[in-house]
């Protein structure tokens, strides 16, 4: 069911609006192949939250086929939705850090919900939470963050479960430049591991640093460069 | 470093905690009333069905004194009747002192002279009855049978109410705590969500809410008892009518004390379990 080669995510003609006079998607159809790193491009309000929604079940399409790690996803009951959520981790462009939690627990907490012990993570979580810079602020709850640190750790709970499959919707939008490459290296190098990934960006200097498929969403379709090829 | 994944406590669920220590205050008192109740009747039917009596009505010119002497020595002769006592004028007028007041003169009046019989196993009453009637007619055998039954039916009233309060509480604390988890899914949606979207199931969501409702459910169960247990023993020392007899009867028994246990354990669990259902529903409904 799920050989090497199957798409991690494949869109088959669909189409989403919020409402009868906003259509976002068009009859949109791509393939995200395994291990594939791609950006996710388009004009503010083209879509890309939404699209990222879809691919994480918490929106359904009005109309076309989702496809997740060869799943159809159409009509699947709550215990598969979180067993496929299990193998994405997400960075949310509004990161959805819990305020009365720790960054710490903030962290940990897709490995929580897992029902794991805090003994067989606590130090996994640490040791990202010092990679992404945050090892000094383990104990501060969100609210006391920054934009950029608040920033860093959504990304580092979207990783903590080793997902199969990365969306990070502009994860790099609240840090300077140095600390942006460093997290675009960061994916970078989860993608060398084997994980899918897909980056959405305004920041055309990302683009410029890495060679990636490009997926560009725009008047409801998406086009797929790919200079890989 | 593993605080609760929902937020604090906010008031509508400490309002919940107090709802449920009253209730539970409610239920332990009833529980503990109904088995005192229960038990002593027990020992009060187990008093009365070893004892009976003879009134015996006086006679216009007969010798009143020689018919209860009769009354005695036939009880005596009868097989199952451990001790005969006779009591004498003065002890049976003691007797109606509570009713008709001391200082009262008596002698003119017709008060029953009365014996009281202790019986032992296989008494034989209804051949001491059958030698009364031929013997002395207007001697009356009372074998305490109509107040057994009074008693037992009493009790068995005083049970079955008991036992429906506490039923009644446990479906007030279940209405509590589902309107209660309602409150919290619809303030920590937010919450909620992100869980799932990091990867809960909906199965581990509603443990989360039933664990705190558990908590809450457990500390208000706690507290009531707790209350409850210090009015039982209060009951004990204060001086309710006087008499040792009444006090006995109001006060608590140790089985009594016990019974308050049983709402402390159910309400709680069932706190928890109305919290779960609760979230089953709500999250089937849709929202995730
Ligand atoms: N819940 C919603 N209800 C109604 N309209 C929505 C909703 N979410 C998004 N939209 C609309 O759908 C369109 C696409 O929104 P989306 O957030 O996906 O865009 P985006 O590409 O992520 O934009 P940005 O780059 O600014 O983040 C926008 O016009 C937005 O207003
Ligand atoms: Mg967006």
């Amino acid at each position: 069911m799920n050989d090497a080669s199957e798409a991690v995510v494949a869109f088959e003609d669909v189409w989403l609006r919020y409402g009868p006079d906003r259509e976002v998607l068009r009859s949109v159809s791509f393939e995200l192949p395994p291990h594939s790193f791609q950006f996710l491009t388009g004009p503010s309000g083209a879509g890309k939250t939404s699209l990222i929604r879809l691919v994480l079940l918490s929106l359904a399409p009005n109309a076309g086929r989702i496809r997740l790690f060869g799943h159809d996803v159409g009509a699947i009951g709550a215990e598969s939705v979180t067993a496929l959520r299990r193998r994405m981790g997400v960075v949310f462009q509004d990161f959805r850090l819990l305020d009365h939690l720790s960054t710490y627990e903030n962290v940990a907490l897709p490995l929580r919900v897992q029902g794991r012990g805090e003994a067989s993570y606590r130090a996994e979580v640490m040791e990202l939470l010092d990679w992404v810079g945050l090892g000094h602020r383990v104990g501060d709850r969100p609210p006391a963050l920054s934009g950029g640190e608040k920033q860093r750790a959504a990304i580092a709970r979207a990783l903590i479960a080793r997902p199969e499959l990365i969306l990070a919707d502009e994860p790099t939008g609240n840090v300077d430049p140095p600390m942006a490459r460093r997290l675009l290296h960061l994916f970078v190098e989860l993608n060398r591991m084997g994980t899918a990934v897909v980056i959405a960006t305004h920041d055309p200097s990302l683009l410029d640093q890495v060679e990636a498929r490009h997926l560009r969403l725009e008047g409801g379709q998406v086009d797929v460069l790919d200079p890989t090829r | 470093m593993s605080a609760t994944l929902l937020p604090r406590d906010d008031p509508s669920s400490r309002a919940l905690a107090a709802v449920i220590a009253i209730l539970t205050f409610l239920a332990a008192l009833a529980a503990a009333g109904a088995q005192s109740v229960a038990t002593r009747s027990v020992d009060w039917r187990v008093k009365l069905t070893r004892q009976a009596t003879l009134q015996i009505l006086p006679r216009p010119g007969q010798d009143f004194g020689a018919d209860a002497e009769r009354a005695a020595a036939l009880a005596r002769a009868t097989p199952g009747i451990a001790e005969v006592t006779a009591l004498s004028r003065p002890e049976g007028e003691r007797l109606l002192a509570p009713w008709l007041g001391t200082g009262l003169d008596l002698s003119d009046l017709p008060v029953p002279r009365l014996v009281t019989l202790r019986l032992s196993d296989g008494a034989d009453l209804s051949g001491l009855a059958e030698r009364l009637a031929t013997d002395l007619p207007n001697a009356r055998l009372d074998d305490h049978r109509r107040w057994v039954d009074r008693l037992a039916g009493a009790a068995t009233g005083l049970v079955l109410a008991a036992t429906a309060i506490v039923g009644l509480v446990l479906a007030a604390a279940a209405l509590a705590a589902g309107f209660a988890t309602r409150g919290a899914l619809a303030g920590s949606r937010d919450v909620v969500e992100v869980l799932h979207l990091v990867g809960a199931s909906e199965a581990f969501v509603a443990k989360t809410f039933a664990t705190r409702f558990l908590r809450l459910g457990a500390a208000g169960a706690v507290a009531g008892t707790a209350a409850a247990a210090v009015a039982g023993l209060l009951l004990h020392a204060l001086p309710v009518g006087g008499g040792g007899a009444l006090t006995g009867s109001l006060a608590i028994t140790p089985s009594g004390f016990a019974a308050m246990l049983l709402p402390a354990a159910l309400v709680p669990a069932v706190t928890a379990l109305a919290s779960w259902f609760g979230v089953k529903r709500f999250l089937g409904s849709g929202v995730r």
